[in-house]
């Protein structure tokens, strides 16, 4: 009898909630996600959606496992940068959709201030978050003080990112191929030559991480960085004079106005951090030489629009968009295992967004489960006005 | 055999979650009667309202309707019934016409689905004359007073054949002569057989209409009386439980120095293109209550906005204490001694979202005391908070941790009272205060509004309830049409003189004389 009252309170808990509610989401998502591969080739759904869900752990030797979880590890920062750029707009009543944008600058800054220019990675990178910054602010001026709807903006803005930086990188390309030269080299002109050259100093620190993913030379700084960045979006958000001025305009931006806070100056800086956060995420993924940038990609990298999806799904809670991330970007590897054959590598994607569609079904669970809660609440009421 | 009764509500029960919102209530109304539902605010009237409509289904009790036991489930149900309702803010599509307002919902359509206005028309007109509910069938919404707008409410619930009509606070926006005419109206309505349920908290209506009121009373039944065997001093002894001072007391004022002084404001109006205040012109003093009185709509809004700097101004200068702030941001406002409790508690004065403390401090936490180093001082808000809420006794079901959402409104007022008062302003401007507040709640804030000006305090009150203009002020500028008509002294004046310079049929011109 004494333990029913605390699983129910427990069960009452708004974060408990959540998460019971993310997890009903990602239940649902992957039984979606499971018809749809049925429906494709029901021989191998089976062992398609357990491939999905074991990503890395479908290697068979432990070494490569690991090797495989860096990896993973590796495209997590990013996406968790563009889930906190997501939901850190969000909770200040903007839908920052432009997080792609801001990434795709992010990328060029820092690219080319490692290739063209052969600075060290902190430049780099501050280049990034820089750029990210400009391009969220140009979203928040032009919604403060023209009212123009953000999602239009950042979606415009998004192509204008995309195509400046492809144009930008074209100074850097290598000429053998699509791809800009690595980040490890630089272009030097030497008696009016253009020559390339190592250039180590762009790659960011390993700090020795790589040691305990099997010398996955691709793991370091950016996630330790990535997870510090979500715990301050967290302070910044609840402990600070700043996060209570950014949540009051987002809650109720009339009353933010009528108490004196500047609500456009306010939107203006939101989106600013919103911007420089999704700009250090890309810097977090080609500082590291894990990918180079491609530049004749003609669709915005998908990594904005992934942490979108690590925003909801996480409930848009900084903390819980570690997790979130982690896990969307584990089955968007997971997806690259299939049989390419058989299944697209897109039914990740899939799944994902059936997860995000169900997400906002949380309300409804939420408002279910209470309902419930409350009717078993009331029966020992009348239980006991009938004995008495 | 048909029952005596309407509609009868017997022993319903509503729970939610940690409270009971009726608590076997049971609510008679007789055919052709007049039947008032009194209740302080959070009493349980919308609640009870709702389950009558289907919104809610009640745990425990029936309804009947002519004796017979019926289930509503929505409000569609209701509407079969032939329930209708008047709701306290119109449900009109303002750019169309009296007529199509009227039949919205229930278009008399013919062949190919056009529409055949002209027998809808014919039975409007028919309605209108008999009940003496004067409208112009093609007048637009936007353009006719509201007196006006009301009776289109009331003829819709007729075109629908409904018998059984609910008011809810239908005088709260009309002038005293357009009170009298709907009293005449719903008399009309009774004569003819309907039955009106007749909710409010103005006991003098209830006196001069009703012939039955029912009291509720935290979500509990009290009481049915018969209105002509008790005075109001009963009604009001049973809806708060304790017998309630009607009259503000109040010493003499003393006026000191000016503190606000306002030279020909003048503020455009989003809504059309001429200014909605069109040179305003007047001084407040210290240890005064100078109020703004008028009928809504009338240029109060967009003044106050200017003066606290929500919009910006045409032209003319506000001066506070000697500095001009005619330009100065909100923030400015504030600090430099003006506190606003405004007009609209949910869109402006509160983050519903926010708890309690967090909007308790909402004008304040920028200062050192709740802020340092960029970080707020957690500890110091909460005992802050805690101080006020112990000070101004606002009840929360958690205390400073309370969802501002979750308390009940004449709690939420409590609380943008206390911060604006607490701030320790020279200039409070007090824009409704009492805005949809019960009995007991309303003698709080008039002696909260009284103190501040004993205490030396400029106050400037716009309101809109003739008893609170009368009662509480010291001295009354009447707006109509964005301008200041007229200048009286309470203590002369009297309700019938205070509303033909509303209704812009009496002007003065003593207003350049500031």
């Amino acid at each position: 009898m004494q333990k029913s009252p605390n699983r129910e309170s427990l069960l009452r808990k708004p974060g408990f909630q959540t998460l019971l509610a993310s997890l009903l989401c990602i239940v649902l998502g992957l039984l979606v996600g499971f018809i749809a591969l049925l429906i494709i080739n029901p021989s191998g759904a089976g062992e398609a959606i357990m491939d999905i869900m074991r990503n890395f752990l479908n290697y068979s030797k432990r070494t490569t496992q690991i090797k495989n979880l860096g990896n993973t590890l590796v495209k997590t920062a990013p996406l968790l940068m563009c889930s906190l750029s997501v939901l850190f707009a969000y909770k200040v009543g903007l839908f920052n959709i432009g997080a792609a944008g801001q990434y795709v600058a992010g990328a060029g800054a820092c690219i080319y201030c490692a290739v063209g220019l052969g600075l060290p990675w902190f430049v780099c990178m501050l280049a990034s978050i820089l750029a990210g910054a400009v391009v969220g602010a140009v979203s928040g001026a032009l919604k403060a003080y023209r009212n123009v709807n953000e999602v239009i903006s950042c979606i415009m803005l998004n192509w204008i990112s995309l195509y400046l930086v492809n144009t930008l990188l074209s100074g850097v390309k290598n000429p053998t191929s699509p791809y800009t030269y690595s980040v490890t080299k630089k272009l030097v002109t030497v008696d009016g030559v253009q020559q390339v050259v190592d250039h180590p100093q762009a790659l960011l620190p390993q700090l020795g991480i790589q040691g305990l993913f099997n010398n996955n030379k691709y793991v370091g700084l950016a996630l330790p960085l990535a997870i510090l960045l979500a715990v301050c979006i967290w302070v910044l958000l609840s402990k600070t004079r700043l996060g209570y001025e950014l949540r009051a305009t987002g809650l109720n931006k009339n009353a933010a106005k009528y108490c004196g806070m500047q609500d456009r100056h306010n939107i203006v800086l939101t989106m600013a951090i919103a911007g420089g956060l999704a700009g250090i995420g890309a810097s977090m993924l080609y500082l590291t030489g894990f990918e180079d940038w491609s530049v004749t990609q003609s669709s915005v990298p998908g990594m904005g629009f992934n942490g979108i999806a690590a925003a909801f799904l996480g409930g848009l809670n900084p903390i819980a968009s570690i997790f979130s991330s982690f896990f969307i970007q584990h089955i968007t590897d997971g997806g690259a295992q299939l049989d390419k054959q058989v299944y697209p590598a897109e039914i990740s994607s899939l799944i994902s967004s059936l997860i995000i569609y169900f997400c906002g079904f949380v309300l409804f669970f939420k408002t279910s489960l209470n309902r419930w809660l409350d009717r078993r609440g009331e029966k020992p009421l009348t239980d006991k006005g009938g004995k008495a | 055999m048909a029952s005596e009764y309407a509609i009868e509500m017997l022993n319903i029960t509503k729970r939610f979650p940690g409270i009971i919102a009726n608590d076997n209530i049971t609510l008679q109304l007789r055919r052709g009667e007049i039947h008032a539902l009194l209740g302080e605010n959070g009493a349980g009237k919308s609640t009870l309202m709702s389950v009558l409509f289907g919104l809610y289904q009640p745990e425990e009790g029936t309804i009947k309707k002519d004796g017979q036991v019926v289930k509503i489930n929505d409000p569609n149900d209701a509407n079969a019934l032939g329930i209708g309702m008047v709701h306290q803010h119109f449900k009109l599509v303002e750019c169309f016409t009296v007529l199509d307002n009227i039949i919205l919902g229930v278009e008399p359509a013919g062949k190919f689905g056009l529409l055949q206005k002209e027998d809808a028309r014919r039975r409007v007109i028919e309605l209108s004359e008999k009940y003496g509910l004067h409208v112009d069938p093609d007048a637009k919404i936007s353009d006719i007073t509201v007196g006006m707008q009301q009776r289109t409410e009331i003829l819709k619930m007729l075109y629908r054949d409904n018998e059984i009509l609910i008011f809810d606070e239908p005088t709260a926006v009309l002038t005293p002569q357009e009170i009298d005419e709907l009293m005449q109206i719903m008399r009309n309505l009774r004569a003819e057989g309907k039955s009106i349920l007749f909710i409010s908290h103005k006991l003098a209506e209830i006196m001069a209409v009703a012939d039955r009121c029912s009291v509720l009373r935290k979500g509990k039944y009290i009481g049915t009386v018969n209105t002509a065997d008790v005075t109001m001093e009963d009604l009001s002894a049973m809806m708060v439980g304790r017998n309630v001072n009607f009259h503000v007391e109040k010493k003499p004022s003393h006026p000191g120095d000016v503190i606000l002084h306002v030279e020909n404001m003048t503020v455009a109006s989003k809504v059309h293109k001429n200014n909605a205040v069109k040179g305003v012109t007047f001084d407040v003093r210290a240890g005064e209550i100078v109020c703004i009185a008028g009928i809504d709509g009338n240029g109060q809004t967009e003044f106050v906005y200017g003066l606290t700097g929500l919009e910006p101004l045409v032209d003319g200068k506000i001066v506070l204490q000697g500095k001009d702030i005619t330009n100065a941001p909100i923030r400015e406002r504030s600090v430099s001694g003006m506190s606003h409790i405004p007009e609209d508690r949910h869109k402006h004065g509160l983050v519903l979202d926010y708890s309690l403390e967090d909007d308790i401090v909402l004008q304040r936490y920028f200062e050192g005391e709740f802020t340092k180093h960029g970080f707020l001082r957690r500890p110091n808000i909460r005992q802050y908070a805690e101080k006020l809420i112990e000070q101004y006794d606002i009840r929360s079901g958690q205390g400073p941790v309370t969802m501002a959402r979750s308390m009940s409104g004449g709690n939420q007022q409590k609380a943008i009272i206390a911060r604006e008062i607490d701030k320790n302003p020279s200039l409070l401007v007090a824009v409704q205060p009492t805005r949809g507040l019960d009995v007991g709640a309303i003698e709080y804030i008039h002696r909260q509004i009284v103190a501040q000006r004993d205490a030396g305090k400029a106050v400037l009150l716009v309101s809109l309830e003739m008893d609170e203009v009368l009662d509480v002020s010291d001295r009354i500028l009447v707006m109509y049409e964005g301008e200041i008509v007229g200048e009286l002294d309470p203590k002369k004046t009297n309700p019938e003189e205070m509303g033909l310079y509303m209704a812009g049929a009496k002007r003065d011109t003593v207003k350049k004389e500031a």
